[in-house]
């Protein structure tokens, strides 16, 4: 089990997680972050296998994993 | 007293250096003043410290930058077209406040103009010289027993005040012979706790930077900076007055003009001219309250300097117009001769 | 697997644009610097482009360069410091057009310095010009219709320049366009601190990188980009490394 927490007000809502996520578990949201993006989330904690591979491709060190 | 040795003007200034404690020289060749790194290339590797010919006089200047924001005493030293190159790292070093001490032996310009001494860099090395508001502080020798003293002052100048200094010269002096003492002397060192270099558990990190693009920040960076000039015009000016006690013409030259202007000066008052001068030794910052000074006594003034006049422009400045200014000048390599010293100082007693 | 933040990163939020991937190259750089326990004795050298602020951003002491001299600069720190470890972090147009001779002769010199250059095909700072790298045909603000070689000249390849300059010792291109290729690329940017703390001298790291606003592209789209043309363009491998020439 893995924990997957977003630092939301430091996403740039570029979405490069989404892409690199092998589950297809991370999405953006159709909120807004205090810069006026769309900052991405988890859809499905559950389902997260807890490679990281959103957290690698993140330029801007958003994402946080923790194995439980 | 010790002994002195005869040295080329060059050797004694690199070997200053040294007894001011740079173990950091970046060169790149250039005549006439290729003696400095010919000098350091064979004293550094045997005293650990570092000599290294650099690929331009654009890296050189970077490398003593590097050196120096990591908190030693660097130099490097060309001739007035490598100064030119070397001008944009110059224009940085003021810019993030790095002291180093920068050599320029000049020869005639503009483009490459020539080999022979000049002294027609003095606007790029008063003025600032590369872009940006900023000055250097400039020593100008007129010996070589100066060349070794002043080169000591400006790493110490330097360090004292966070600003790069200059040591304007020629290549008559750099070339020239000339017994020096080489009497140990006490050189000051100072804390450099802003110095780049590892944190080491230091509490924050160092950041030597001269870029801000908020504007009303890098206003007061330059106005911190100026400060710090007003107050080494306040402290730090040199100047020699020679035969001024009853002088009534003036004569203003630095370096190798000054050295011309004295032998003018012993003739033209066998001839019953009343002559001094005033030789600047800083030449940034000026000796401007001397020769306001000397302007309340005297009835003219002769700038004698090896270019088409530029120091002039600062000795009007200085006299505020009040009394005429006359120019006595070569360019391009030459030396004037006394005769042509003593002829405008019979021009200015006549005033 | 565990992740999280650096150390070897400040707080202060990146200023690249959205999925520009000089961020994931700011985060390798800073963990080799954590992991290899040497973020206190190190000095970076930020240069002038898109990357002229990193001295914000690395957790360590910074020297701002002028356009082009970081290789001079860092070699005035080094060899003052010899025990610090000192890195510049470039950009193609810092390193590659202005900085080519302070590339190549700190090359080589074999200074003791990393190099982190960041190859993007476009000056991205002053709103995406054509750069030493842009590749032939590439539109950017001053080739607007495409680099034309027969009037500009060709891309220069630095891996392979400097693969023929002796004494340079590590060089690799890497990419941060995928999972994989990051981990490879930290790798390889790990090897050149681990080399210079080793006084091995000289490496090099070339990371091909995105710049979605000045190709005008998504960041998906940006990353495509990057794995169809610059990575054929630009092969990915180790173009020079002197230990395991000994070692063969």
């Amino acid at each position: 089990m893995a924990k997957v927490t977003f630092n939301e007000d430091r996403c740039k809502g570029c979405g490069l997680c989404v892409t690199a996520c092998p589950k297809k578990l991370v999405q953006l949201s159709n909120r807004m972050n205090s810069k006026g993006y769309h900052p991405a989330e988890i859809t499905n904690q559950e389902a997260c296998i807890g490679c990281a591979s959103c957290a690698i491709m993140c330029p801007d060190t958003v994402i946080t994993v923790q194995m439980k | 007293m010790a002994e002195k040795v005869l040295m080329k003007g060059n050797e004694a200034l690199a070997e200053a250096a040294i007894t001011a404690g740079c173990r950091h020289y970046f060169g790149y060749p250039i005549t006439p003043q290729t003696e400095v790194a010919a000098y350091m290339a064979k004293r550094m590797p045997k005293i650990g410290g570092t000599f290294l010919q650099a690929e331009s006089e654009v890296a050189a200047i970077n490398m003593v930058l590097g050196a120096a924001a990591a908190g030693v005493r660097s130099m490097t030293s060309s001739s007035s077209p490598g100064i030119s190159l070397k001008s944009e790292g110059i224009s940085y070093m003021a810019g993030c406040d790095v002291p180093a001490v920068i050599v320029n032996v000049e020869r005639g310009g503009p483009g490459l103009g020539g080999i022979q001494p000049s002294q027609s860099d003095y606007f790029q090395a008063t003025k600032g010289g590369g872009h940006g508001d900023y000055h250097l502080i400039v020593l100008a020798p007129a010996s070589v027993q100066e060349m070794y003293s002043l080169t000591i002052k400006g790493f110490e100048i330097a360090d004292n005040y966070r600003i790069p200094t200059m040591i304007l010269t020629d290549g008559t002096i750099g070339q020239m012979m000339e017994p020096v003492s080489l009497d140990a002397v006490e050189v000051k060192q100072f804390d450099k706790p802003w110095s780049a270099c590892g944190q080491r558990g230091r509490d924050h990190r160092n950041i030597i930077n001269s870029l801000s693009l908020k504007p009303e920040e890098l206003e007061q960076w330059n106005f911190d900076r100026y400060k710090r000039y007003e107050i080494v015009k306040e402290k730090e000016v040199m100047y020699e007055e020679f035969m001024m006690d009853d002088a009534e013409v003036c004569i203003v030259a630095f370096g190798i003009a000054a050295r011309v202007s004295k032998n003018a000066i012993v003739e033209a008052r066998k001839q019953g001219i009343k002559v001094g001068m005033i030789r600047p030794i800083t030449l940034w910052p000026f000796p401007e309250k001397a020769l306001k000074a000397a302007a309340e006594k005297c009835k003219a003034f002769v700038s004698v300097e090896l270019s088409m006049g530029q120091m002039i422009d600062d000795v009007k400045l200085a006299i505020e117009c009040k009394k005429p200014v006359l120019l006595c000048n070569r360019t391009g390599g030459m030396i004037m001769s006394p005769d042509e010293v003593v002829a405008k100082i019979v021009e200015a007693s006549k005033m | 697997m565990d992740f999280k933040k650096t150390k070897g990163l400040t707080d202060a939020p990146l200023h690249y644009c959205p999925g520009c991937t000089h961020g994931i190259i700011h985060r390798l750089v800073a963990e080799s610097l954590e992991e290899l326990g040497v973020l206190d004795r190190t000095v970076g050298v930020a240069s002038v482009g898109c990357s002229v602020f990193t001295y914000n951003y690395f957790n360590c002491d910074m020297v701002q360069a002028a356009h082009g001299r970081a290789p001079a600069v860092a070699t005035g720190i080094k060899r003052a410091r010899p025990d610090d470890i000192v890195f510049t972090y470039q950009g193609d147009g810092d390193l590659a057009a202005i900085g080519t001779a302070e590339t190549v002769h700190s090359a080589a010199r074999n200074e003791n310095i990393t190099i982190i250059f960041v190859n993007n095909a476009i000056y991205g700072m002053t709103g995406g010009q054509m750069a030493p790298t842009t590749l032939p045909n590439q539109i950017t603000q001053t080739s607007p219709y495409g680099r034309d070689v027969t009037v500009v000249g060709y891309p220069v390849k630095v891996c392979e320049m400097l693969s023929q300059v002796d004494g340079a010792s590590y060089v690799e291109r890497v990419a941060v366009n995928n999972v994989k290729n990051i981990m490879k690329a930290k790798k390889a940017i790990k090897k050149a601190f681990q080399n210079q703390i080793e006084g091995k001298g000289f490496s090099l790291i070339e990371v091909l990188s995105t710049c979605p606003t000045n190709w005008g592209k998504s960041p998906a789209d940006a990353i495509k980009w990057l794995d169809d043309n610059m990575a054929t363009y630009y092969p990915l491998g180790v173009y020079k490394d002197k230990e395991a020439t000994k070692n063969d």
